[in-house]
C-alpha cells in the first residue's frame, strides 16, 4: 500500500510540472518572436499537456479522479509542481532558459523511468521519449544561438540563467518515499537525477558561452512538491480553469 | 492601453515606438524537404526562416512535420538553390505539345489483348 502512495506522489509531481509548464508556455501562442518559433513553442506546450494527461490517466487507474478533475478542480495547495514552472513567462530569455533547464531534467527523468519496475510509467516514458528529445534539441539550439550571438542576447540569457537556477534546483526536491521507490526499483531518486542533469547541462551551457552560477550561491527553491507555492500559481489556475468552471459538466 | 479579451495580450507592455521590420532584415530562408517514409522521395513543402542550418531543422520539424508521418527532413539554404529564370520560361513553351514523348501515344492494347488470348 505504501508503494502505491509513493508511486502516486511521483506521478503527481511529474504530471503537475508538465501541466503547469505546458500552460505557461502556451501563453506565448500568437505572441512568439517569429512565426516558425511560435508554432514550435506552442506545439511543444501541447506536448506537455498531452504528457500530463497520460500520467493523470495512470493516476485515475490507481483510484484518483479523472484527468479533467485533477487538472481543473484542484487549488494551488493541492498541486505538486516545482516553483520553476509556475513563474510567469517573463521575456523570451526567461522562457527559453526555463525550457532548457526543465526539459533536460524531464528527458533524464524519463530515461530513468524507462527502466522502472512500475510498468505503466516505463511504457509511458518509452512512448514520449522522442517527443522530449525534440524539446531538448530545440532548447539547445536556441541556447547556443543566443548565448553566442550579440552582447545583448548573451547578457540576457546569462541573467535569465542566474535568476532561474535556484528554482531549477527545486525540480529535484526530495520526497518522503525516495528510499522506497529506489528499493522497489521504481525510480532511482532525485539526487542521482540532479547529478545527471548537472553533467548534461554544464557542457551545453559552456559551449553557449554562458556560466552556471557559482556553487556557493545554490539554494534550491523548495516547497512546491508539498503544496507550498509562489504567489503565481493560483492566478494561473484561476485563468486556466476559467472556462471549465463556467460549467464543469459540459460535454466538449 | 491594451484592451483585449485575451489576458495575455493585456499583460504585454508594448513599447510606444514600434518600428516596422523590413523583409529578411535578420534571418535568411531555408527550403524544407519532407520525407514521409524511408525510401520515398523527399518533397519540397515550403520555407522557414532561421539563422543557421541547425535552427532551420528545428523550425522545419514543427512547421512541416507536426502532423502525419515523417521519416526525415532536409533543409537547404534558399540562396543555394540554382534555378531557371522566369525570363527564360519560353524554353518550356512547346513541351506540352510533344505528346509523342508520352507513353499514351503508343497503341499496344491490341497486342496485349492478342497475347492474353493466346495464353488462355
Amino acid at each position: 500500500m505504501d508503494t502505491n502512495i509513493a508511486i502516486k506522489e511521483l506521478l503527481y509531481k511529474i504530471a503537475d510540472d508538465q501541466l503547469i509548464i505546458g500552460h505557461r508556455n502556451s501563453e506565448w501562442t500568437g505572441l512568439g518572436p517569429i512565426l516558425e518559433e511560435d508554432i514550435a513553442f506552442s506545439s511543444m506546450a501541447q506536448d506537455k499537456l498531452g504528457q500530463s494527461q497520460a500520467i493523470y490517466n495512470i493516476l485515475n487507474t490507481m483510484g484518483e479522479q479523472d484527468a479533467d478533475t485533477l487538472a481543473f478542480m484542484r487549488n494551488s495547495a493541492q498541486f505538486h509542481c516545482c516553483h520553476l514552472v509556475e513563474m510567469p513567462i517573463g521575456g523570451y530569455d526567461f522562457s527559453l532558459i526555463r525550457h532548457f533547464l526543465f526539459d533536460h531534467a524531464e528527458w533524464l527523468r524519463f530515461n530513468m523511468l524507462i527502466n522502472s519496475s512500475f510498468e505503466p510509467i516505463s511504457k509511458l516514458a518509452r512512448k514520449y521519449r522522442g517527443e522530449i528529445k525534440y524539446h531538448i534539441m530545440h532548447a539547445d539550439v536556441w541556447l547556443k544561438q543566443l548565448g553566442n550571438a550579440t552582447e545583448e542576447s548573451h547578457n540576457r540569457m546569462q541573467t535569465a540563467l542566474d535568476n532561474s537556477f535556484n528554482m531549477a534546483l527545486g525540480i529535484f526536491e526530495n520526497g518522503p518515499y525516495q528510499e522506497l521507490l529506489k528499493s522497489e526499483k521504481i525510480f532511482d531518486g532525485e539526487e542521482i537525477l540532479k547529478q545527471q542533469w548537472l553533467e548534461k547541462i554544464t557542457p551545453i551551457i559552456t559551449s553557449s558561452n554562458l556560466k552556471l552560477p557559482a556553487e556557493n550561491t545554490w539554494q534550491p527553491a523548495l516547497g512546491g512538491r508539498t503544496g507550498t507555492h509562489t504567489e503565481h500559481l493560483q492566478p494561473l489556475l484561476d485563468e486556466m480553469t476559467e472556462v471549465f468552471k463556467i460549467d464543469p459538466s459540459a460535454e466538449w | 492601453m491594451n484592451n483585449s479579451i485575451d489576458p495575455r495580450v493585456n499583460r504585454i507592455n508594448f513599447p510606444d515606438d514600434i518600428t516596422e521590420k523590413k523583409e529578411l532584415d535578420q534571418w535568411i530562408t531555408w527550403e524544407v524537404f519532407h520525407q514521409r517514409k524511408r525510401g520515398e522521395q523527399h518533397e519540397h513543402v515550403g520555407i522557414v526562416h532561421a539563422p543557421n542550418s541547425e535552427m532551420a531543422l528545428v523550425m522545419a520539424k514543427e512547421t512541416f512535420g507536426r502532423r502525419g508521418h515523417t521519416a526525415n527532413i532536409w533543409v537547404v539554404q534558399s540562396s543555394h538553390v540554382y534555378s531557371t529564370g522566369y525570363e527564360d520560361d519560353d524554353i518550356f513553351t512547346t513541351t506540352p505539345e510533344k505528346i509523342y514523348r508520352e507513353a499514351g501515344g503508343y497503341k499496344v492494347m491490341d497486342k496485349i489483348n492478342k497475347y492474353k488470348k493466346e495464353q488462355k
